[in-house]
């Protein structure tokens, strides 16, 4: 036998072993959808980045396997969570109850508020249904903006539905839009501080009511992972206590 | 018709994805989208007649632009005719002010004219082909006559071309009915736009596009008989005799 078939089988053979050491959580792929900034987005040289590309690898290194991120549109995510296409999701994916009869959630990591936003010049001063009336509402499709404005909006204003929170903000920036419903770091990040002074916050930052809002954004696994989600929990709640989970916090929305 | 609602509603209870609420938007999904490709193909249609006479024509001038025209729409996909005709208006500085804004900010107006150049370009060559193919011998026949070339163009060989090309403007048609599914890509709600909206919401792709699927099809089914039905009309002459 040759050394190098001897040298490559030893090698094979070392692969095998290292995997299976850590057999009891495996190394995964996490589906994303980008881009939604500040959340998840690419840097001008295509890097992934963002709160929840940064935590998630924090969470990885800290459970002590590897993952690879997989970029899937929103409204196939769950779909291809199901499908096996990745493991877990972590793409700002707000927990609630339709989401838990098809996934499996971690602990909440993080709780952003939605937001109205419109341009400057809009004379909008409180969304309500009697203010928005024959109005056009932009809202990414299927996300819990969309069932929200949907119901309470749905009979009296148009609602102009997105395949990307990009194209969305392209239609603001025509005109096409009169007010669009955003979790406020995304619309902050992508409407606020990219074009400073063209658009302002509308009202208050709402979370209620809980059955449109939920509990805030959490990791999504199939039903029967459960080793997996309890892998992440733990993790969590160790960078939460080692100072990591601030840190991440802070470079993206300021500290709390 | 209250009657009839809780007849539907007692037939819908127990179920969480076909409400009322959904069906209604399934509902309006098929009105917007008979009407974009209805109204796409009558104008389309229109469109096409002259044009596909003028891309026979002897002169450069004529010829060469819709050729070039029919060139750009077959050879571009649709969706990026649509990217470029809703998302690409916007960058032409000022148009918000001027009053092509008015048609252009919903997105039904865009949709509808790049479909009508999409399909106005594939049958403006369906038309040529069979104008091309009109029989020599009718032709001198005409001229021999002392007919015009319009007086020509209109008893003879029009009526024969639109004949001969039914068969492939029927396939035309089905083309576009398929294609209109991208205009959910422009916010518009037409069928496929609600399908998408149902699977976003309840996660349930079998049953939103299944449904769909099954209402695309009865569109479908009913074109089919309809140009078989003209095909039988209009192309009698065509089938083996005795029959």
């Amino acid at each position: 036998m040759k050394i190098q078939t001897i040298l490559g089988i030893s090698l094979i053979g070392a692969t095998l072993f290292a995997t299976s050491a850590n057999a009891d959580v495996r190394d995964i792929r996490i589906g994303v959808d980008v881009p939604y900034e500040p959340m998840e987005f690419r840097t001008p040289d295509g890097e992934l980045t963002g709160f929840d590309i940064e935590l998630g690898n924090a969470l990885c290194a800290e459970i002590g396997i590897q993952c690879e991120w997989v970029v899937q549109g929103w409204d196939g995510i769950i779909p291809g969570l199901m499908a096996r296409k990745y493991d877990a999701i972590m793409s700002s994916m707000t927990i609630n109850d339709d989401r838990r009869k098809q996934v499996l959630f971690s602990d909440p990591y993080f709780t952003p508020p939605s937001a109205w936003f419109a341009p400057s010049d809009s004379a909008i001063e409180v969304p309500y249904p009697q203010t928005l009336e024959g109005m056009t509402i932009g809202v990414q499709r299927g996300t819990l903006q969309d069932n929200y404005v949907t119901d309470n909006f749905g009979d009296v204003a148009d609602v102009n539905r997105y395949a990307t929170a990009d194209d969305m903000v392209l239609d603001m920036d025509a005109g096409r839009l009169d007010i669009v419903f955003l979790d406020f770091p995304v619309g902050k990040a992508t409407l606020i501080d990219s074009n400073a002074g063209d658009y302002k916050v509308i009202g208050e930052m709402i979370t209620e009511p809980k059955e449109y809002f939920g509990d805030g954004f959490g990791i999504a696994f199939r039903q029967r992972d459960e080793d997996l989600a309890q892998a992440f929990n733990e993790a969590l709640s160790t960078l939460k206590d080692n100072g990591t989970y601030e840190e991440i916090y802070g470079e993206y929305f300021g500290s709390k | 018709m209250e009657s009839l609602t809780t007849w539907i509603e007692g037939l819908l209870a127990n179920n969480d994805i076909f409400t009322l609420q959904t069906l209604s938007y399934y509902g309006e999904g098929l009105t917007t989208t008979v009407q974009l490709v209805f109204l796409s193909l009558i104008i389309g249609l229109i469109l096409a007649v002259p044009l596909a006479i003028g891309r026979g024509s002897k002169h450069q001038w004529i010829k060469m632009p819709i050729f070039f025209y029919c060139y750009v729409f077959r050879g571009t996909p649709l969706l990026v005719q649509l990217y470029l005709i809703y998302y690409g208006v916007v960058f032409i500085e000022g148009i918000q002010d001027t009053w092509l804004w008015v048609i252009l900010e919903k997105p039904f107006v865009p949709a509808l004219i790049a479909f009508t150049l999409n399909t106005a370009a594939y049958t403006t060559e369906i038309f040529r082909g069979a104008i091309k193919s009109t029989a020599r011998g009718e032709i001198e026949a005409a001229r021999a006559y002392g007919m015009s070339w319009w007086l020509m163009m209109r008893r003879i060989v029009l009526p024969s071309a639109f004949r001969r090309a039914l068969p492939a403007y029927g396939n035309e048609v089905i083309f576009m009915l398929h294609a209109s599914a991208i205009a959910s890509v422009v916010t518009i709600m037409d069928l496929t736009g609600a399908a998408r909206f149902v699977y976003a919401r309840f996660y349930a792709p079998f049953d939103a596009f299944l449904f769909v699927a099954a209402i695309y099809l009865c569109l479908t089914f009913s074109i089919l008989y309809l140009f078989r039905y003209l095909e039988k009309r209009l192309l009698a002459h065509l089938k083996p005799s005795g029959q």
